[in-house]
């Protein structure tokens, strides 16, 4: 059977390039970093060699880069780290700590354990699109506040936010400025001094580097409280054995990420809107999240009477690989949080679908699930009550 | 989540049996709500007491699909006495178990029945 994967905002493969990079750390340079000896000082360099690869993706330096086990230690780290030093003002009658309802949950569930631990949190509300009102973050900052966390561009809809604008105001009012550019890394271009960002979290496996490896970039001068105490190592901020292969993956993922980010761009940009244009015929079929100011890979539908995880395990079966935003396929049987500040209601939701594209992804997939697509919809929606047309 | 699902369930849910509308049906049963994702129509034709033609259609996950489908082929030829005993658990039970987390958001399909049942009684004393 054909098998499409179109879900590369969940994961992607290990590119072979990343791979034949890591192989000779998990056997040959196996020596722990911190180790004075040959093996050790062979692991150090391949390490301080991807902080600088990583940093050169950001434009960052290489020592304002934490390596870290991925985008949820990264986030996590950033806020309470900030947040634990800070947390005299917790008594205090502004808000301590602005974000937008539609963050990732690494962000979202963090800011809601500090909000019960006494901070005051603003969940900032988003337009029919996903995207912030600057003016509204500007109205939420008073003396009170330390901390601005917003997305770089949202995993569901894609929705790439005004950081740009978020930074020129944390600035003004000297906040800092924490993002999630999990999703933007590899897709925009990122230069933390331009845009005014003071901590940024990345992740390796979704710019086609290993799982469990990500980074936070962490501007000189900021300080944080360590989550995890230990052996001291990046700089007393994250204890712990420096996982070399997973480091040398993301620091190779972060270099090719940067190489090959024109090519890649205009390569999804191009499918991702044949893809919209074939899906948007289906009748009562809707994009979700913002038409233009969206990740270039991302596409995020919704589609009238219809189930999402019904939709999705019948394109599984037909080797396609989507997400849902349905709370049937949730843990929690909620619908999707970013979908329901949108402002859609609950049975919207259900009936939405992700569809994401990568580096990988050919024409041939887009044409195959544009084909496939239609029929399963109308499968559905034969079958359900709420269709009736 | 589709792992959690067994064979027979997945496999009426890719086929499910007596879906669509019965224009003079005897008997109408919906039950759910758009907004918990899940909602269940049951058409029945009864004749001599015995359901004779049954059909459904559902809006809702796997589970919501595999449960209409598997209770439409479990009733019918049923006399609406017998048809009334079937529980939501006999229904899960002959798909070989559903996950907990849906038994009881998406396993509608007896209620549904129950309903069309009650819709064909009280149309019988008019």
């Amino acid at each position: 059977m054909k098998k499409v994967y179109m879900d590369y905002a969940a994961t992607t493969p290990v590119d072979d390039e990343i791979l034949e990079e890591m192989m000779p750390f998990f056997r040959k340079y196996y020596g722990n970093a911190s180790s004075i000896h040959s093996f050790g000082r062979e692991a150090f360099e391949a390490v301080e060699n991807a902080r600088v690869q990583v940093a050169d993706l950001l434009s960052s330096d290489a020592e304002e880069i934490i390596f870290t086990s991925g985008g949820t230690e990264s986030d996590n780290l950033a806020l309470k780290g900030i947040a634990y030093l800070n947390k005299e003002k917790r008594d205090t009658k502004g808000y301590n700590i602005i974000t937008s309802e539609i963050e990732h949950p690494a962000v979202l569930e963090t800011c809601i354990h500090l909000k019960k631990q006494g901070f005051k949190v603003k969940f900032l509300p988003v337009d029919k699109y996903g995207l912030i009102k600057t003016s509204d973050l500007e109205d939420a900052i008073s003396k009170d506040t330390f901390l601005v966390t917003i997305m770089f561009a949202n995993n569901e809809i894609g929705t790439i936010e005004p950081i740009e604008e978020i930074g020129k105001i944390t600035k003004k009012y000297n906040v800092l400025l924490h993002t999630d550019a999990v999703q933007a890394i590899g897709k925009i271009s990122v230069d933390v001094n331009k845009l005014n960002i003071d901590l940024l979290t990345i992740s390796s496996h979704k710019i086609y580097g290993p799982k469990g490896v990500g980074a936070l970039f962490v501007r000189k001068g900021v300080k944080l409280e360590p989550l995890a105490h230990g052996g001291g190592h990046e700089k007393g901020l994250r204890s712990s054995t420096l996982n070399t292969p997973g480091i040398v993956g993301l620091g190779k993922a972060c270099e090719l990420g940067k190489k090959r980010m024109n090519k890649d761009t205009v390569h999804m940009k191009n499918l991702r809107d044949n893809l919209i244009k074939n899906v948007l015929k289906i009748e009562e079929s809707y994009l979700n999240g913002h038409p233009e100011k969206r990740l270039v890979n991302n596409t995020h539908f919704r589609f009238t009477a219809i189930e999402g995880e019904s939709l999705n395990l019948m394109l599984d079966d037909k080797g396609i690989a989507a997400a849902t935003g349905s709370a049937c396929s949730s843990k929690k049987l909620q619908a999707s949080h970013v979908l329901l500040a949108l402002g859609l209601d609950p049975a919207e939701a259900h009936g939405s679908i992700r569809l994401t594209l990568g580096r990988s992804s050919s024409k041939e997939d887009v044409e195959y699930v544009s084909n496939v697509l239609p029929d399963i919809v109308q499968n559905l929606r034969n079958m359900s009550p709420l269709w009736n047309r | 989540m589709e792992d959690m699902y067994t064979e027979k369930a997945k496999e009426h849910f890719f086929h499910p049996r007596n879906v669509g509308e019965i224009k003079d049906a005897d008997g109408f049963g919906k039950v759910g709500n758009p907004v918990c994702g899940d909602v269940m129509a049951i058409y029945i034709k009864v004749k001599d007491n015995k359901i004779i033609d049954i059909k459904f259609k559902t809006y809702g996950c796997l589970a919501a699909i595999a449960t209409s489908s598997i209770l439409t082929e479990m009733v019918k030829g049923k006399t609406l006495e017998e048809a009334l005993k079937i529980t939501r658990d006999d229904v899960a039970n002959e798909l070989g178990g559903l996950p907990a987390i849906k038994m009881h958001c998406s396993n509608l399909a007896a209620d549904a029945l129950h309903e069309a049942i009650k819709d064909y009684r009280n149309k019988q004393k008019k």
